[in-house]
């Protein structure tokens, strides 16, 4: 087992540099660069910058090198000092900004996976074992429904409905007058109830994905001989329930755990914007559209980590559950 | 018109005029049609039949475990000696998800089914699996039934029962896994077994050693075998009388001798003529029956066996359901060819 | 000497499917067409389609206004109800709208729209209207429907420049519906090449597209669409700037697309049939062309209707944010930025509108692919 998963993180370690290559190039698209943009900004404020300043600039920022020398460069600094870079837009290092709005993300991606986990699979179960009843259908017209809608316009309906219902929006993570206190029971409470709606907007497409996923596994297990085995066995509907098809048809649901961390992460970009989160993906937003490439090239490279990683995780955990695999390296 | 003798001991297991009705797409399918049939203790019945033609279904409704599409009537009455509670039970009558038949399922009647690959579960060990149902019927504490466990595995010819126990279904041949299924059906020792095509997934070596190790158990125990499978050769085998089978009615049925020896059904005699024979004449081509089997959906009441019928009688065979007719004592036969009515007709 | 019996060639005899009703004797196209058939959702998702499509084939003939044609008069205007019966009460038999005036919320003081029973305006068919090309090829002003001058026709509201949702959401379509399509097309075509040469071949090639595919699988799409959305240049024409976007979408599609035709390339090739095709001397292009594409394609085309979904709320997505689709163009991402406002959607919530469009598209092309997918495997029950 050991051996597997070392095989599987050396496999990893060329892709992760080829990524934080490819994560450089794409930042570096887009026309124009900080300097400019900046430049613009100070303009558009009545301050012009010359030419001389702006290269000026450029050389202090590093820009002026050519990108791959600015690769190795930050690369460099990663590697040696964890050094993510500075933020231009915030001014101050990224991994400090990246730092503050970490907490939040962690929390909002956290309670959602619990949200999705905890109301897919007892979903799927029910509709397998009831397929083709009313709450069959209406389950599954729902999942439809949660996959077809875009989430941040469900962000936006739901703020509606919070305001007309209980005459709050509950945009944001805090009310005003929690924002800036020190943690509290009430704030905590307060932070709980302004995570339903993210949670819900952001979970919905993937939990509606996890229903159909769980359903589709119940209905194989649901029909496989060694559930008449162990129902001529004696054994109650429930346990068999249970023991057998359920526990089978979780192996590729708990596989995804590993990437589905990332995919919340990501997934709540747009929600975020909407939504006004203090997290990280209006950070990301802003620092694409303001060329604070240093920021917006970390970010792109946790991503990818995370997603790397959570796929490392999701094989190994289905090498794990799996007895056929399991017993292999069991014999050695 | 010959009767049925009674027979003086009472059967175990009795089956009468059961029914079994599947809502398909295009009609109503009549999947078992009226079937009657007694076990008795200690012995086997054979059912045997094309794939298709109900046996399975018939076998498995025994202990209520079809699925829920199935529309079952009749009755299907067990006696137990051993225990009063269970005498004379109308088992169809009884919930199939409650709490009597699950105290039956497993310990008074087992099954052992064709696949064994997939009758057990490969996310647990064979041991897990296999104390199961000890747990649930014969003990709560879970050494002595692991205890009772390693026995079982001992008894059905597994060696080193202690490492068996702990590995999974697919460390385990083909054969070891249907010895493994066996051991798990009879480790609280049922008064009935029910073997749905044993050993239909296994090569022929192993094949004739599970039969073997069945015959043994059998003898020991003391139970009775309800032996469900398309092979007339394991019948031959194993079988102390035969019911045949064809689209969800028994046309023949007769002590295993009298299927061999004086078959009376065309049906019957079509099936032992395409079984190989040791020592039959060279050369010869096995017979084989023509046609193939129709879907029992909506057809009129006619002997299902007519389209492919060498000996039918047009006008009679196709008009109306064929009734049984007895040729002795044990033996009975669903054919006008025998039939006393037939003769009143053509007078 | 004796002579190997040379079999004549038979031509097999021919049973058409219509005579013979057991579904044990048809192809599989026919199979696949006769479960599909039973499949009433995806049945109905494709009449659906397929009037959607039409309408953004001929949007601008369909669509009362262009889309820039605005009037500042009728801002955030509320959808015009279609009538039969006029205020007192008579029957007219063309259907009608009322004019639109405005008045002030007596207690909010807001400006309101209601409906000017005095004014009636029947509907007309194949009016003269805004000039374009038909097609895009053959200059015309005909439209469907209108009404007359002065009068108005806003079927679904007007937005908060005074434009026509309603023409606004048909002529959006044709990019909403065709991006979709195009990316999906091109993730197809690079899928279909990349996956074979992978599944077929194998060895060294493998290897490298399958690392690219990991790689490219690595970084989320989101994030990823984002960055190399915000590199499209501003200010660049309308069908460039389109090229930009679905080039971006099938830069990742693809990856999936490979993954399927890879998987089912490498499951294929071993079949007995393929490799008796192989020994038997048959070209590899005949064998991919012969034996193992019509074992797959209908896979393919689920897999390829599934995608398309997702590209759609993509596409959303990325307009809404202003990273994708940018005025003058539009599309239904586009005309749902006014609904970002949650004060817009209390207020006019006809700006939902689009939304509702986008989720009927969404869904049927899911009933679609379910369909089609049920249907793929016809042997399967």
């Amino acid at each position: 087992m050991l051996q597997y998963i070392i095989k599987r993180i050396l496999l990893v370690i060329p892709v992760v540099i080829l990524i934080s290559f490819v994560v450089f190039y794409i930042i570096q698209l887009p026309p124009g660069d900080y300097v400019s943009s900046y430049s613009a900004k100070m303009s558009a404020a009545g301050d012009v910058m010359t030419q001389a300043e702006m290269d000026e600039m450029r050389a202090n920022l590093g820009l002026d090198r050519p990108v791959y020398e600015q690769y190795f460069v930050w690369m460099k600094k990663i590697i040696l000092h964890g050094d993510f870079g500075f933020s231009f837009n915030f001014n101050k290092p990224v991994i400090d900004v990246v730092g503050q709005y970490m907490g939040l993300t962690i929390v909002v991606s956290l309670v959602t996976m619990l949200f999705q986990y905890a109301v897919a699979i007892p979903i799927g179960i029910y509709t397998a074992v009831k397929q083709y009843s009313a709450g069959d259908y209406f389950f599954s017209g729902l999942s439809f429904i949660g996959m077809a809608t875009p989430n941040f316009l469900l962000a936006i309906i739901l703020m509606y409905l919070s305001y007309t219902w209980f005459g709050d929006p509950l945009l944001g993570l805090f009310s005003n007058e929690y924002v800036n206190a020190p943690w509290s029971m009430e704030k905590v409470f307060d932070l709980m109830k302004h995570l339903i709606i993210p949670v819900i907007v952001i979970g919905l497409s993937s939990t509606a994905d996890l229903v159909r996923i769980m359903r589709g596994q119940m209905l194989d297990e649901l029909n496989k001989p060694n559930v008449v085995t162990a129902r001529a066995k004696g054994l109650s509907e429930w346990s068999i329930l249970w023991k057998y098809p359920t526990r089978a048809a979780l192996n590729p649901i708990v596989s995804t755990l590993g990437w589905s961390l990332s995919s919340i992460f990501t997934g709540a970009t747009i929600t975020a914007i909407v939504l006004n989160l203090p997290i990280q993906g209006p950070v990301m937003y802003n620092a694409l559209l303001g060329q604070d490439m240093y920021l917006a090239g970390s970010w792109l490279l946790f991503m990818a980590l995370l997603t790397v990683v959570g796929t490392l995780i999701s094989d190994i955990l289905l090498a794990w559950l799996d007895p056929k695999i399991r017993t292999e390296f069991r014999g050695n | 018109m010959t009767t049925q003798a009674a027979r003086t001991e009472q059967p175990l297991l009795s089956v009468q005029d059961l029914k079994i009705q599947i809502q398909m797409d295009n009609g109503v399918m009549h999947a078992v049609d009226g079937v009657d049939f007694d076990i008795y203790k200690g012995k086997t019945l054979g059912l045997v039949g094309e794939s298709g033609c109900g046996k399975s279904l018939t076998s498995r409704s025994i202990i209520s475990i079809n699925p829920k599409e199935c529309e079952t009537t009749g009755n299907i009455v067990y006696h137990s000696e051993s225990e009063k509670a269970l005498n004379n039970l109308n088992l169809l009558s009884l919930p199939p998800t409650g709490k009597k038949i699950r105290s039956i399922r497993g310990r008074k009647i087992a099954m052992i089914f064709q696949e064994p690959m997939t009758a057990f579960s490969p996310m647990y060990t064979i041991g897990n699996q296999i104390m199961e149902a000890i747990l649930i019927h014969r003990t709560k504490d879970k050494k002595e039934a692991k205890k009772i466990a390693l026995e079982m595995l001992a008894k059905v010819g597994i060696s080193d029962q202690e490492k068996r126990f702990d590995q999974y279904p697919h460390e385990f041949s083909g054969g070891m896994r249907q010895r493994a299924m066996i051991s798990m059906a009879l480790s609280c020792n049922p008064e009935l077994l029910i073997a749905d095509e044993p050993t239909t997934a296994l090569d022929v070596t192993i094949q004739a050693q599970v039969l073997e190790l069945m015959r043994e158990l059998q003898k020991e125990l003391g139970m009775a075998i309800l032996l469900v499978t398309h092979d007339l050769g394991i019948i031959a085998q194993m079988c102390d009388e035969v019911a045949v089978m064809y689209l969800g009615k028994i046309v023949e049925q007769a002590p295993v001798k009298e299927i061999f020896y004086n078959p009376k059904h065309p049906y019957t005699k079509g099936l032992l003529k395409s079984m190989p024979r040791l020592g039959g004449t060279k050369s010869k081509r096995l017979d084989s029956i023509e046609g193939s089997v129709p879907m029992p959906i909506d057809m009129p009441p006619m002997c299902g066996f007519y389209e492919r019928c060498k000996d039918r009688i047009e006008g009679v065979c196709n008009t109306k359901a064929v009734p049984k007719t007895y040729i002795s004592d044990q033996h009975s036969v669903r054919c006008f060819l025998y039939s006393d009515q037939l003769e009143g007709e053509a007078q | 000497m004796k002579t190997l019996p040379v079999f004549k060639r038979q031509k097999p005899a021919v049973i058409s499917p219509a005579k013979t009703k057991d579904a044990n004797y048809s192809s599989q196209w026919r199979l696949i067409y006769l479960k599909f058939k039973k499949h009433k959702l995806a049945r109905i998702s494709l009449v659906i389609l397929a009037v959607l499509y039409t309408v953004a084939l001929f949007a601008q003939f369909i669509a009362p206004y262009g889309l820039q044609s605005y009037d500042s008069k009728y801002v955030n205007a509320p959808p015009m109800g279609l009538h039969f019966i006029d205020a007192d009460g008579k029957f007219h038999f063309k259907p009608f709208v009322y004019g639109l005036k405005s008045e002030r919320d007596p207690e909010t003081m807001r400006k309101m729209f209601v409906a000017d029973t005095e004014n009636r305006y029947p509907i007309q068919f194949f009016v003269r209207g805004e000039e374009y090309k038909f097609l895009g090829l053959i200059p015309t002003s005909l439209h469907l429907l209108g009404v007359e001058e002065p009068g108005r026709i806003f079927l679904l509201g007007t937005d908060g420049m005074g434009r026509d949702m309603f023409s606004r959401i048909v002529l959006g379509s044709q990019v909403s519906l065709s991006i979709p399509l195009v990316g999906v097309g091109i993730s197809f075509v690079i899928g279909l090449f990349l996956g074979g040469i992978s599944g077929y071949f194998g060895g060294w090639m493998d290897s490298v597209i399958q690392r690219i595919i990991e790689i490219i699988r690595s970084f989320p799409t989101l994030p990823l669409w984002m960055a190399l959305s915000a590199a499209i240049p501003p200010r660049i024409p309308v069908v460039t700037m389109y090229l930009y976007i679905v080039i971006i979408f099938a830069f990742i599609g693809w990856t999936d697309l490979a993954r399927v035709v890879r998987g089912k390339f490498i499951s294929l090739k071993n079949e007995d049939y393929v490799v008796a095709a192989k020994i038997a001397g048959v070209s590899d292009g005949k064998i991919i062309v012969k034996h193992l594409l019509p074992g797959f394609i209908s896979y393919l085309v689920v897999a390829t209707t599934l995608a398309i979904p997702g590209m759609i709320l993509a596409e959303t997505a990325m307009s809404f944010l202003g990273l994708g689709i940018r005025s003058p163009a539009t599309s239904w991402g586009v005309l749902l930025q006014e609904a970002q406002k949650i004060e817009n959607v209390a207020l006019y919530p006809w700006k939902l509108f689009p939304l509702g469009i986008v989720i009927l598209t969404v869904l049927t092309y899911n009933f679609l692919g379910d369909g089609l997918r049920d249907a793929a495997d016809p042997y399967k029950k």
